[in-house]
């Protein structure tokens, strides 16, 4: 189980990825080594899973962000499975999730712009498998998105 | 808006997986050299594409057990400050991420909770009393799967 200091180390982490391992042995009162042998004892126990890298998509000229839900026709017995497969196909899908709930799925998608982005949605939006209904969340803008747990 | 080249692409994928790769390291992915891998990333970063790093924690193994996105509706538009019910939300430390989008919903939550009876006390101890909250609807998330999308 995890005590306070993996708490603290994880917090620290979390807020500032790239710190250096002696500003958070420094910030958790501990020695470099000890904060070492912590954060390598959490990666062993597959608590610390990696870092990854945020694409800033606006940088690559991607302006438009929209959120799909889905609804599908669940009476094909593998209407999920092959909606996810042929969404895989498509790069500008940025995450699939599924959900239990009134929204079976979600699409992230992005597009250049709104004539990209209608573009995608009637060529390969609207041919994805076994949709009953669709419903679109256009994104304005990101306000919280650290996507920390509160350890 | 940078334009990307096919080194540029396979460097960008790499350290969307994982951001801790050194300049050397991306040069033996891309097949080129150490300084050639290092001046195309100072490139990425000047423009802006690389926006950050994400730590990746297995929120199950840290007994975050269930991820719920909110749709939420504002009861008042008009009336309630959307900079309060911003600054409100960002605060608890369960929501995650927070996006303003036009669509059914005003915004769009994610949240973590240790499980059901956790999230609903986040949910009527916390987002319920948002000033200004009017209509929620819950998707409880059962599966994510992210992708590197176009590039």
């Amino acid at each position: 189980m995890l005590d306070d200091l993996d708490r603290r180390l994880l917090r620290y982490l979390q807020a500032d990825p790239q710190a250096r391992i002696s500003d958070l042995a420094e910030r958790s009162g501990v020695t470099n080594a000890t904060a070492t042998r912590r954060l390598d004892r959490l990666a062993d126990q597959g608590i610390l899973k990696g870092q990854r890298t945020r694409i800033n998509w606006q940088a690559l000229g991607y302006a438009v962000e929209v959120s799909l839900r889905f609804t599908l026709d669940k009476t094909h017995a593998n209407a999920m499975a092959e909606f996810q497969e042929a969404a895989r196909a498509i790069p500008e899908v940025l995450a699939i999730q599924t959900f239990l709930g009134r929204v079976d799925v979600r699409l992230s998608v992005i597009a250049r712009d709104l004539a990209h982005y209608q573009t995608l949605y009637r060529e390969a939006i609207l041919t994805l498998p076994h949709i009953a209904e669709i419903e679109a969340l256009m994104h304005i803008s990101t306000i919280k998105t650290e996507e920390a747990l509160p350890v | 808006m940078i334009d990307l080249d096919a080194a540029d692409r396979t460097i960008l994928r790499a350290l969307e997986a994982d951001a801790t790769l050194s300049a050397g390291a991306l040069g033996r992915i891309a097949g080129l050299s150490q300084p050639a891998a290092w001046r195309r990333l100072q490139r990425l970063r000047e423009a802006g594409v690389i926006a950050g790093r994400r730590i990746e924690l297995d929120a199950v193994k840290l007994g975050f057990g269930v991820t719920v996105f909110l749709g939420v509706k504002l009861a008042t538009k008009g009336r309630v400050s959307l900079e309060d019910f911003e600054r409100a939300v960002s605060a608890i430390p369960e929501v995650q991420t927070v996006q303003h989008v036009l669509g059914l919903y005003d915004y769009r939550l994610r949240v973590v909770a240790r499980d059901i009876a956790d999230f609903e006390r986040v949910l009527r101890r916390r987002i319920m009393l948002l000033p200004g909250v009017g209509d929620v609807e819950a998707n409880v998330l059962l599966s994510e799967e992210r992708r590197a999308g176009p590039i």
